[in-house]
């Protein structure tokens, strides 16, 4: 037992599920957005913790620099100034708190009383493992993974375009 | 080292959040946020129970979830970027045009 890094994880762990609350409950989109980030930085902080190196790079690349991003731009083309507080937290406010208690008592019940066959692992490089992993036994998912990727891609490009009979230029212009 | 339970615990918790955000939402960005939290909360469960077991299976499962999530998520933004270009609104209470 080491109290320090203990100490550490649940700071981490706060942040993340303080952000994570943020991102749910605040008014402003664009609050919510920073909000997010904290709690993906957060959860990337947890993979460090379990040393899945590879992974914590991968969540800072993909969702930090990816679909943060993303994100960012849609908040940016979909809101006027005066849109920013569509989101109305008061809506449908029992039912969620009664889906996420019954939900939250299922899955903190497994959690607890699961046993685990723990190994003591320490901290070691898993990337090579990963990789070598990617390209023998799990060749197949990692292959249909990338055409996926190429589809959602294309379908992306596809249905964001303007609309056919639309001048380019013009609504790149309204699109700002 | 945590128990395996607390990072099962936190996991949960994400997802919670994650289901009381589109739940509880009407703007289809913190609907997809929150769908976004979902699966950063099964990733989280996914590498604890790798890295406890002494598994590497359940890194590369995580690195699915977020292969997935990232199609996702361009797929999502892009067809909301189309609905605000038609539709004007992004709140899902406004967009009923399969209801009649």
């Amino acid at each position: 037992m080491n109290a320090p890094a203990d100490l550490i994880f649940f700071a981490v762990a706060g942040l993340t599920v303080a952000a994570a609350v943020l991102v749910a409950i605040l008014p402003n989109i664009l609050y919510s957005a920073v909000a997010l980030l904290f709690s993906f930085a957060g959860v990337a902080g947890l993979y460090v913790f379990l040393s899945a190196d590879f992974l914590a790079a991968t969540q800072m690349l993909v969702y930090v620099g990816g679909i943060l991003v993303l994100v960012l731009f849609a908040v940016f083309l979909s809101n006027r100034i005066s849109g920013a507080k569509i989101g109305n937290p008061t809506h449908f406010r029992l039912p969620a708190a009664l889906i996420c208690l019954v939900l939250f008592g299922v899955l903190s019940y497994t959690a607890v009383s699961t046993p685990f066959a723990v190994k003591a692992s320490g901290y070691l490089p898993t990337t090579a493992d990963i990789g070598e992993l990617l390209m023998t036994r799990y060749l197949l998912p990692f292959e249909v993974a990338s055409v996926l990727l190429l589809a959602a891609l294309i379908g992306a490009a596809l249905v964001s375009r303007p609309e056919r009979g639309a001048p380019e230029a013009g609504d790149m212009e309204e699109g700002k | 080292m945590v128990e395996p339970s607390a990072y099962l615990l936190l996991s949960a918790i994400l997802f919670c959040i994650g289901v009381v955000g589109v739940v509880m939402r009407r703007n289809v960005l913190i609907i997809l946020m929150s769908v976004e939290l979902m699966l950063n909360g099964v990733n989280v469960a996914f590498v604890a129970a790798g890295s406890y077991l002494g598994d590497v299976a359940g890194g590369i499962f995580a690195f699915m979830v977020m292969t997935v999530a990232a199609a996702e998520a361009a797929v999502g933004l892009a067809l909301l970027i189309a609905l605000y270009r038609l539709k004007e609104t992004i709140d899902v209470t406004e967009l009923r045009i399969l209801k009649w």
